[in-house]
């Protein structure tokens, strides 16, 4: 079992940076999911881990070993990727035993792990298929079987479960969960969906333009997001922004205000939040409420989703800009209805303000 | 039923149309008049009406006879022999030319033969110009189907490689297929020339001059292969593209876990990147097969068959029958026998090759 640290990693396509510093410690036993949108560089730098991607600068330790130079095969990894990498010609039995055919094991070695990781992943009727007979879902499970079969300190996996429908991702994210139970191996998982990242992760690394955005704890980052793109990031529907000016600041908390947004004191803990006379204003959609009086913003519904467990309501302020309410029960609301919202002031968060291209970005990515 | 191949697309027959028809001129007609033919005495021009002659093609050229010729003997039994002491046989022509003792040698003649004891073994042939040309055109096939394949496969795999400047290195491997076969033929006469060509030049200089130069083309032992090189040399580029295409077509992602897996670069081979070949190996072979079956330009510009018809092969020998000697009926049956060889192996490489 291993450690992973990546110290100040770097990594440059000729005159292209694409990861700019990053600097992660994962503890041995870890599921650490790197999220962030497409092209910020999570999986590049999961392909620099596992030795597929030079590392143009830094260091890289895997089990207190600097394994810059080290080739893929000796880093005690596994890997499993989005389009499975099984081998088409080679039944479920070979593909699982490949690494120890190449390292010419035994038959009795082999016959032993591969009915271990058949036992492990409850694959064991598979064995005699050829990959062209099975499933998407059952492919992945004999690509993650072959990673067992290794026996390595890191499991890495790369969007593992995106060429999967929905109810079939479901199914293999609680079996990947299960998984980094019983083995309990460190694990680094790459993916953009959020709900993958929240349920599995251990530590969510969150990932920009090839910058690490945050470090934390799932819970951690939904409810103390350090920036305004973990805001927008992370949580469906992504939070609501507003601009705001700031009253007056005393201690951790400010009192802001805007023309659609009444005066309230919102937490002001975040540096930089409310140095300047106007602040970005996040309120999540699940932490406005509508109110008969008393209400912090007010507007008319354009639109209202009722999904049954929730209802989505799209409310248009006197700005002429648009915010999400996501209320935990099943309501009714008619367009060119007036509602007047009220929220938590706990809840509120204050950034440091950001320009609309700045929000879009944090609102789009988590899409 | 009205399928839908005969519903409101005549626009799509109409443009089909062209192909459609010059397809069935030049290919599907000729093909089964070579058939019909086959069956006949059909001359390129001739006064006489043609007339069905049932298989006679066929048995003129196919037909083969094994005959053992004892040695003469005098009155007390003992062989006779010559001033050589070489066993003396009683003339192969008394069996074969109207001995009605012997109708099944009528006409043939004597193909090859070998000692077993006293007595002589000889095969005789209808036609020995014929087997002669099914000889060379197997052997052709049999060693240039696979050093071509295997040789192009090399190439391909040394070009799908990312590095600087290796289009340079895929035009120039692709340039002969380009360049007329009849070109290229010419070229290689020159480089085969005895005396001074490029070859003996070459050959020379490497052994300072102690290579004796000799007539690459005009040698029954060395035509043929010299003329098998060449057609190497001059397809190698085309199956090397095809190779190619197969290559890229195993996903990268298949390789990156051979990696991390610790496979080295025969193991890759040997577990990723053949098996991934295998249906573009099935297609390969196929194709050389059947051009190296077809070879006929090389022969008719560099040797005309010779020397001693060592380098007579089937389409050769069609040509020439067909065109050379006006005996259309007898060019059309080694045209259908070349088909039904073609054919055969084919179907013999596909049930190899199969999925299992």
């Amino acid at each position: 079992m291993a450690d992973v640290r990546l110290k100040d990693i770097k990594k440059s396509y000729g005159a292209v940076d694409v990861i700019k510093g990053v600097d992660i410690d994962i503890e041995d036993g870890e599921f650490v999911v790197f999220v962030g949108p497409s092209g910020c560089g999570k999986s590049t730098l999961l392909r620099m881990i596992a030795g597929l991607e030079d590392i143009t600068a830094g260091t890289l330790e895997i089990g207190g070993r600097v394994v810059n130079d080290i080739p893929a095969a000796q880093r005690a990894i596994a890997m499993v990727f989005q389009s499975y990498a099984i081998f088409p010609h080679m039944t479920v039995r070979e593909n699982v035993a490949f690494g120890l055919t190449i390292a010419k094991a035994s038959k009795e070695e082999k016959e032993k792990k591969v009915a271990e990781a058949a036992r492990i992943l409850q694959m064991e009727h598979l064995l005699d298929r050829r990959p062209s007979q099975l499933s998407g879902g059952q492919r992945q499970r004999v690509a993650i079987g072959r990673a067992i079969v290794r026996k390595p300190e890191v499991f890495l996996f790369d969007e593992p479960l995106s060429n999967l429908d929905a109810a079939l991702r479901l199914d293999m994210r609680i079996e990947i969960g299960k998984l980094h139970k019983s083995l309990g191996a460190t694990m680094i998982y790459v993916t953009h969906d959020q709900v993958e990242a929240m349920t599995l992760a251990d530590k969510i690394v969150v990932l920009k333009d090839g910058y690490v955005q945050q470090v934390g704890a799932p819970m951690d980052l939904y409810h103390r997001p350090q920036n305004l793109f973990v805001a927008g990031f992370i949580g469906a529907p992504s939070m609501n922004f507003m601009d705001v000016s700031i009253g007056s600041k005393e201690g951790q908390t400010a009192r802001v205000h805007s023309d659609i947004v009444a005066e309230f004191a919102a937490p002001a803990w975040r540096k930089g939040a409310a140095d300047g006379p106007k602040a970005t204003l996040g309120i999540r959609p699940q932490d406005l409420h509508p109110v008969e009086e008393g209400g912090i913003i007010s507007g008319n519904v354009t639109l209202s989703e009722r999904l049954g467990t929730e209802t989505v309501i799209d409310v248009k302020v006197e700005d002429g800009s648009r915010i999400l309410v996501s209320l935990g029960e099943d309501a009714v609301y008619e367009p060119g209805q007036a509602i007047s919202l009220g929220f938590n002031p706990e809840r509120a968060h204050l950034f440091a303000p950001a320009s609309d291209a700045e929000k879009h970005d944090a609102q789009v990515a988590a899409e | 039923m009205a399928s839908k191949l005969t519903q409101s697309n005549r626009a799509g027959w109409l443009f089909a149309a062209p192909g459609v028809a010059l397809m069935t001129l030049f290919i599907i007609l000729p093909f089964f008049l070579a058939f019909a033919f086959s069956l006949t005495n059909q001359r390129l021009a001739s006064p006489n009406p043609t007339e069905y002659v049932g298989f006679e093609n066929y048995s003129d050229l196919l037909g083969l006879a094994i005959f053992t010729l004892e040695p003469e003997r005098d009155e007390g039994g003992e062989v006779l022999r010559d001033d050589d002491g070489e066993i003396e046989y009683p003339r192969l022509r008394n069996f074969t030319r109207n001995n009605p003792d012997y109708p099944n040698l009528q006409g043939k003649r004597e193909w090859f033969s070998w000692q077993s004891g006293e007595n002589r073994t000889v095969i005789l042939a209808s036609d020995v110009v014929f087997m002669k040309a099914l000889i060379n055109t197997f052997t052709f096939v049999l060693f240039v189907a696979p050093i071509q394949a295997g040789f192009a496969l090399c190439l391909a795999l040394l070009i799908n490689q990312k590095l600087r400047g290796i289009n340079i290195f895929r035009t120039v491997f692709f340039m002969p297929v380009v360049v007329s076969i009849v070109v290229v033929s010419l070229l290689w006469q020159f480089i085969y020339s005895p005396g001074d060509g490029l070859l003996n030049n070459v050959l020379s200089g490497l052994t300072f001059g102690l290579w004796e130069p000799r007539d690459w083309l005009g040698n029954t032992a060395t035509a043929l292969p010299s003329i098998m090189a060449m057609s190497i040399w001059q397809g190698v580029g085309f199956h090397m593209v095809i190779w190619l295409s197969g290559l890229q077509t195993i996903s990268p992602t298949l390789y990156e876990a051979a990696e991390i897996e610790g496979s080295n670069k025969w193991q890759t081979f040997r577990y990723v990147t053949w098996p991934g070949l295998r249906n573009t190996a099935v297609l390969i072979l196929i194709v050389i097969t059947m051009q190296a079956f077809a070879l006929f330009a090389q022969i008719d510009v560099m040797t005309s068959g010779g020397p001693l018809d060592s380098t007579q092969v089937l389409v050769f020998q069609a040509v020439e029958r067909g065109y050379g000697k006006q005996d259309i009926s007898g060019g059309s049956t080694i045209s259908v026998i070349l088909f039904v060889i073609v054919l055969i192996i084919s179907l013999i490489q596909r049930y190899l090759t199969r999925e299992r």
